[in-house]
């Protein structure tokens, strides 16, 4: 079967450009914008829902990435080799992703609504925070449809044998586009709207992920530092060259 | 040993009316600006009263500070490192917004386009969260001057153990003004509670401050401070805190709330104290030993040996003199009058008070004896059990003897002077039933009365070789604090240098003069350089003496 213009854009052009754009756009954001660096939370202004909504959200995200792992990135043979039947990973894979569904579902929600109802959160969200809640809106939906809708309850479909090695095949340059582009559309919206987010994750709050902050294990508590001269800003630059802050107000 | 130095300040309660002068004159230097509306490096509080944030004293709330573990270890109150990484996403012990009070604004509009007429325009008041219709509930100083007292004074976690008598007795009421700024801790619990290595203790003078750029705004800090001196800026999504005004004092200038204070009743200078003390200080078993611990960590700069090893760890010459001159370290540790706020807090703390004879004055008044006369004032001070209690969970972890030694020298002093203004005979024991001699009350008076501006701010500038090294900031055109989101006042001179255009045309700002002029860094040398010389019309138009000129 053809390749068609179409195909390629989508499914290699697309990820290609996403990922230079998520390079290259940290790389610009970490040395011009340190100060703009911050989750941005707003736990000062709301606790109530924050205090189940982000606990969930993060921490089935984290359950949600290791899944991703161990499904997309991990070859299907991997797993065969070290005697894992497909009856049971499939099984594993389904009931494991329909909890962490469940968590980042409540905790996505949770935190959309507050977001988008509780007007003190509202005042401190940018447009680039509103296009990366819908991403991530898209992304957790049509990923936990499947999860749950294909391989918890229906008949199951391999994503293994199609989505996993053309996404494996984007890192080592040959990507299997008719193996995507025959996966059912529900796939490829969840796709399409992870390259997305991946796209305008270095101009958005999600850079705090980043910066989570393990080395606080090892740091000594009490940090001492000298007295330094910082180099001046450019004059008229005010030192950011960022948007500014508190615009959406 | 190892000497390292620490700028401190006292505060004289006796003297402070209250005013908030320094409370306004920080917050229009420093927290003048969208996202710190409700942030205020200094505040005044009325005391007995709930505080700023609402009982930020109460660490069995807000587990801020540092507690001993069962071993006898120092721990964080709000619990271990891997705990602070586990609940970052939801910080179990943060104040909300309400515990400070929605920051509001007045449409102050309606009033002034109301058209004349017999009702009363009214003006709404606006939140600055959200810039909708509020009504307002609660803010700092609700309760000052006492105001509401039935309803909250209560919840004043001081008052805990005390509550019942104060009520039976609430014809003894008392009140004083606590001023606070960040205490700038010889072991601060904000700095290791920042999980990012954001804030820091500055090895020169000991002034704790917050990395704007590394803050990664996990607001651990805001709930360790047991102070509650960490703010979060609720635009810029940092941590922010009070300076010390480091740009002033290392100009050797006294902190904004200094200068300005009505009173005249704070006092800076230099501490030396020697480091490895003070994990141990601050891990002192009993509570009610950490006053007397932290005055085991101060170095005694008249001592030749810690002078030696002062120079000996690179502290400069005219800062070691400096610190013998300090007002601070004679309040403290000479004449023993000043006490650290809430030693119990285990940060050792950098700001001490003289606690207010006033509170027992008041009670001897109202009781009908002459306030004026030591015997009267002796006996109060030894009988009350309130207020002198209260000044004690304030300032000794409890403990009322400090309090009762350091009132009676105070009263000492009073006498003294009194006896010899008004000729008075004078029992010749009294000083040294308070364990002064004649001269040290005499100093004491002195330092407390009349000190002028040079006795009672003794600040060595930050060094003259370091200038090289700071020159950067020396150079620059403009003020290094006016960045996006960061405390410059807008005003003519600082906004001078905000941009102005359309970002990615060329570069122009408004200068001092008002003239827009162009920004030839960064100009490729093609296109328009719009401004780059003056248009006479606009100088002329703009300044006459500049017109002149062309
Ligand atoms: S008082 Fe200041 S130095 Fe001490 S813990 Fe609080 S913010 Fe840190
Ligand atoms: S300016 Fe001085 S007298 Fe006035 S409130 Fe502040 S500390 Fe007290």
């Amino acid at each position: 079967m053809n390749t068609t213009t179409a195909q390629i854009f989508w499914w290699v052009a697309l990820p290609y450009f996403a990922l230079g754009v998520f390079v290259v756009g940290h790389v610009w954001r970490w040395r011009y914008d340190q100060f703009g660096w911050t989750s941005r939370s707003t736990q000062l202004q709301e606790r109530r829902r924050l205090k189940w909504g982000a606990p969930l959200f993060h921490y089935g995200t984290f359950a949600a990435i290791a899944g991703h792992v161990i499904g997309v990135l991990i070859p299907q043979s991997w797993t065969k080799a070290i005697g894992i039947p497909e009856s049971g990973y499939r099984w594993f894979s389904a009931a494991a992703g329909t909890v962490a569904a469940v968590l980042v579902i409540g905790g996505i929600v949770i935190l959309a609504t507050r977001r988008l109802f509780v007007p003190r959160v509202r005042a401190t969200t940018a447009p680039i925070d509103y296009v990366a809640l819908t991403l991530l809106l898209i992304i957790v939906f049509t990923g936990i449809a499947p999860t749950i809708g294909i391989n918890l309850l229906g008949g199951g479909y391999d994503y293994r044998t199609s989505v996993a090695p053309w996404f494996r095949g984007l890192f080592s340059g040959s990507p299997d586009v008719q193996a995507i582009a025959h996966a059912p559309v529900i796939y490829q919206v969840h796709a399409t709207a992870a390259w997305l987010i991946w796209a305008i994750w270095p101009f958005s709050r999600l850079v705090h992920a980043w910066s989570y902050p393990v080395w606080y294990l090892w740091r000594p508590y009490i940090v001492f530092r000298s007295r330094v001269a910082s180099h001046p800003n450019e004059p008229g630059t005010g030192g950011r060259k960022w948007r500014k802050i508190g615009v959406p107000y | 040993m190892r000497v390292m130095a620490n700028v401190a300040m006292v505060m004289n309660l006796d003297k402070c009316i209250g005013c908030h002068t320094c409370s306004v004159t920080c917050k229009q230097v420093w927290t003048n600006r969208p996202g710190t509306e409700y942030v205020y490096f200094n505040n005044v509080e009325t005391k007995p009263g709930v505080g700023y944030p609402r009982r930020y004293e109460d660490q069995e709330q807000w587990r801020g500070g540092w507690a001993l573990d069962k071993k006898g270890r120092l721990q964080l109150k709000a619990g271990g490192r891997l705990r602070k990484l586990l609940t970052i996403f939801y910080n179990p012990d943060l104040p909300t917004i309400d515990d400070y009070g929605d920051p509001w604004t007045y449409d102050y509009q309606t009033v002034i386009d109301a058209p004349l007429g017999t009702p009363n325009p009214s003006a709404h008041s606006i939140s600055a969260l959200t810039g909708r219709d509020m009504t307002v509930q609660w803010g700092s100083n609700f309760d000052d001057d006492l105001a509401g007292a039935p309803r909250h004074a209560a919840g004043d976690p001081n008052l805990s153990g005390l509550e019942e008598r104060v009520r039976m007795e609430f014809e003894q009421v008392f009140m004083f003004y606590l001023p606070r700024i960040c205490e700038h801790c010889l072991n601060p619990s904000c700095v290791a509670s920042c999980p990012s290595g954001a804030m820091y203790k500055r090895s020169e003078d000991g002034i704790v401050l917050v990395d704007q750029d590394r803050c990664r705004g996990w607001r651990m800090c805001v709930s360790g401070c047991p102070y509650k001196k960490v703010y979060f800026n609720h635009r810029t999504g940092k941590a922010e805190k009070c300076t010390f005004c480091f740009p002033r004092i290392e100009a050797g200038q006294p902190t904004v709330c200094s200068e300005t204070c009505v009173g005249r009743l704070r006092y800076l200078g230099l501490f030396l104290y020697d480091a490895d003390k003070v994990l141990d200080a601050a891990a002192t078993p009993d509570e009610q030993g950490l006053y007397e611990a932290q005055l085991g960590v101060f170095l005694d700069p008249e001592d030749p040996e810690v002078r030696a090893a002062a120079a000996a760890d690179g502290i400069p010459h005219d800062w070691i003199e400096a610190a013998r001159r300090s007002p601070v370290y004679q309040l403290a540790v000479r004449h023993r009058v000043a006490l650290p706020l809430h030693p119990e807090y285990r940060t050792l703390p950098m700001v001490w008070y003289i606690p207010p004879l006033s509170p027992v004055a008041d009670v001897v008044n109202a009781t009908g004896y002459d306030a004026d006369r030591p015997d009267d004032v002796f006996a109060t001070i030894d009988s009350l059990r309130i207020p002198v209690e209260y000044l004690a969970n304030l300032f000794t972890a409890g403990d009322p003897a400090p309090i009762r030694r350091v009132l009676r020298k105070l009263a000492a002093v009073r006498a003294i002077q009194r006896a010899g203004q008004l000729g008075l005979d004078l029992d010749e024991d009294l000083p040294a039933s308070v364990g002064a001699s004649d001269e040290e009350l005499d100093d004491l008076y002195r330092l407390l009365a009349i000190a002028k501006y040079e006795e009672r701010y003794v600040i060595p500038p930050a060094h003259a070789e370091e200038a090289g090294r700071l020159m950067g900031q020396h150079e620059q055109l403009f003020c290094s604090l006016d960045t996006d989101g960061g405390p410059g006042m807008g005003g003519h001179g600082i906004s001078s240098y905000r941009p102005t255009g359309t970002p990615g045309s060329p570069q122009t700002f408004e200068a001092e003069d008002g003239r827009t002029r162009f920004n030839l860094l960064g100009w490729s040398g093609k296109g328009q350089a719009p401004g780059l010389f003056p248009d006479r019309g606009a100088v002329s138009a703009h300044d006459p003496a500049e017109g002149g000129l062309a």
